[in-house]
């Protein structure tokens, strides 16, 4: 089943497209500091993207962090919502569970497939990220955030946590939209159903008003893999982002049992 | 023997609506079943419950002798379905999706996949184009790769809903063929359709629903059986009133320019002819007559109509 469902994500030139849109964000801003030699001050624009000009050793992760608030949650909205209401819109979800495939089972593969994606382009920005930083701005060794140099094989572990924490940050706008394509035969309305979640929480992330619910919000640790770059790492906060996304796939994911586990197949 | 499918008091609601309303329906083995009624009459809702897609309000549902929904899943491996039309990947081409289709769920043994996805598209006509994608096919070829797909391995049920759809009369026919074959090979066959005549033609047994309820369940001939009138033409009606009024058993419906329509009452059609012919009638042709499959379901849901407000 898993294999199947893995077949059918690469054989849509979707995915591809959607993998070339989100590492082409990247290399532009690349292009930009390239060609202008003005990077942004400090402090200000995405982690990283600062020190880039001097290092292109920082590109992979400055790439990640650049498409990590709008792009890549767009990009997983999109296949989470299309995960069952696609099946059903095009008629095919009737067939899939008259094979039979079990629904729970399903769910679980669809969620699984999402991920897979998730890994696929969070791996493809990074790999562009490294060969465009490495080609414009040179590799030297990495400085940490706290001051003091990370040696090439530190770097090379703390990038592929950055890269699992990344990816493991976006399962919870996965499972919400997945929940939603549960709900409606409408990919669209799905995928939509989870950007509404998403802004909701970034938006209510800034808000001091809602300081009581900050720490419990999906997207609140999104950032917090920058403290994989410290010296030594600070583990506290990318423990509690785990934590989070952990969270809310338990309950999207649970919701979206319920209701699909119970419900009649009309498309 | 254990039915195929057996309903007992089926019903689903949707809110205040009654789609399915107590349905008993009996599918026996090797039947050709004919599933007839018009639009929205319930039809592609009850075979929906049947195959575990949509859950019933109240009642119960045998398939294969396990209990729907609860061991369907057990059983759906030997059942081949096409409902409400066929559903697959627009991108991808007929044998790629084909494929994938087999390789999802129990069964389907990967060494034979590509020669048995080679025999099902042959069985419907569709080998020559099978590498062009689905959202290039005519509705009646989509019609016919959505057969191919029930058809991918051997089923003991077959339950089409609405198989010749969108095909033109070539098609139609193939498809009728290919359901008597498959009949002959020893596959129960569901069939629901609002074509009367393709139920005249190939089905076995039907049952008629209308407005969610069931009218009437039987073998088709029984369906048909006589009305009890005999249609008489003769070149000479006024000497045929004369013998048929001389003797008992029968009496006059109607008479035409050289036909006379009579109600048998007691005697039969041999009978009567043999009256007829000794008395010096010389009969041209004595028809017992037979309803049409349109006018039993014609009678059946005016009567069911009426007791059912709206």
């Amino acid at each position: 089943m898993f294999r199947v469902e893995l077949r059918k994500l690469l054989l849509r030139p979707r995915t591809y497209v959607m993998c070339a849109l989100l590492a082409g964000l990247p290399t532009i801003v690349a292009i930009f500091l390239k060609v202008s030699g003005i990077g942004p001050r400090a402090g200000a624009g995405p982690p990283f993207l600062s020190q880039v000009l001097n290092n292109g050793a920082l590109f992979p992760v400055a790439a990640l962090a650049l498409i990590l608030p709008v792009f890549l949650p767009i990009a997983v909205s999109v296949i989470a919502g299309d995960a069952i209401a696609g099946e059903a819109s095009s008629g095919t979800l009737r067939y899939l569970l008259m094979r039979p495939v079990g629904r729970t089972k399903l769910l679980f593969v669809k969620l699984a497939i999402v991920t897979v994606f998730v890994f696929l382009a969070v791996i493809v920005v990074a790999g562009v990220g490294y060969v465009v930083g490495s080609t414009f701005f040179g590799i030297k060794p990495l400085p940490s955030v706290s001051g003091r140099t990370i040696a090439a094989q530190d770097a090379t572990w703390r990038t592929f946590v950055t890269v699992v924490y990344i990816a493991v940050s976006m399962l919870g706008v996965a499972s919400v939209g997945l929940f939603f394509s549960t709900v409606t035969d409408s990919s669209l309305g799905a995928a939509l159903g989870a950007l509404a979640a998403l802004v909701t929480s970034q938006v209510l992330d800034l808000l001091v008003a809602a300081e009581s619910v900050r720490p419990y919000l999906p997207t609140h640790y999104w950032l917090a893999f920058v403290d994989l770059f410290r010296y030594p790492v600070l583990w506290r906060n990318v423990v509690r982002g785990f934590a989070i996304q952990g969270l809310y796939v338990g309950i999207f994911l649970g919701l979206a049992w319920a209701n699909f586990a119970t419900k009649d197949i009309e498309s | 023997m254990t039915p195929v499918i057996r309903t007992i008091g089926l019903t689903k609601r949707f809110g205040p609506v009654s789609a399915v309303d107590d349905v008993n329906l009996e599918v026996h083995q090797g039947d050709v079943f004919g599933f007839l009624g018009p639009n929205g009459s319930g039809k592609t809702t009850t075979l929906r419950m049947v195959l575990g897609l949509v859950f019933a309000t109240s009642g119960s549902i045998e398939l294969l002798g396990a209990s729907v929904p609860k061991h369907v899943n057990r059983v759906l491996p030997r059942v081949g379905a096409l409902v409400e039309g066929p559903g697959f990947y627009p991108h991808l081409s007929a044998r790629r999706n084909l494929a994938l289709l087999d390789a999802t769920g129990p069964g389907g043994a990967r060494r034979s996949r590509q020669a048995r996805i080679g025999e099902a598209l042959e069985r419907v006509g569709l080998a020559r184009v099978a590498r062009r994608p689905f959202k290039a096919f005519s509705t009646g070829m989509q019609q016919r790769l959505g057969l191919a797909a029930a058809l991918l391995r051997p089923h003991d049920l077959l339950v089409l809903d609405e198989p010749t759809n969108g095909l033109d009369p070539r098609g139609m026919h193939d498809i009728r063929s290919l359901l008597g074959e498959l009949s002959a090979e020893g596959t129960t066959i569901v069939l629901s359709s609002h074509l009367l005549g393709e139920v005249e033609t190939i089905c076995t047994r039907a049952a008629i629903v209308h407005r969610g309820r069931l009218l009437a369940q039987d073998r088709v001939e029984r369906l048909l059986a006589p009305t009890g009138t005999v249609r008489i033409t003769t070149d000479d009606p006024g000497a045929a009133l004369r013998v048929l009024g001389e003797s008992a058993g029968s009496h006059v419906l109607e008479r035409e320019r050289d036909c006379v329509t009579v109600r048998l009452n007691g005697t039969t059609p041999q009978e009567l002819n043999r009256r007829l012919v000794v008395g010096g009638v010389a009969v041209g042709e004595l028809v017992v007559e037979r309803p049409k499959l349109e006018d039993v379901f014609l009678r059946l849901t005016e009567r069911g109509g009426a007791d059912v407000p709206r």
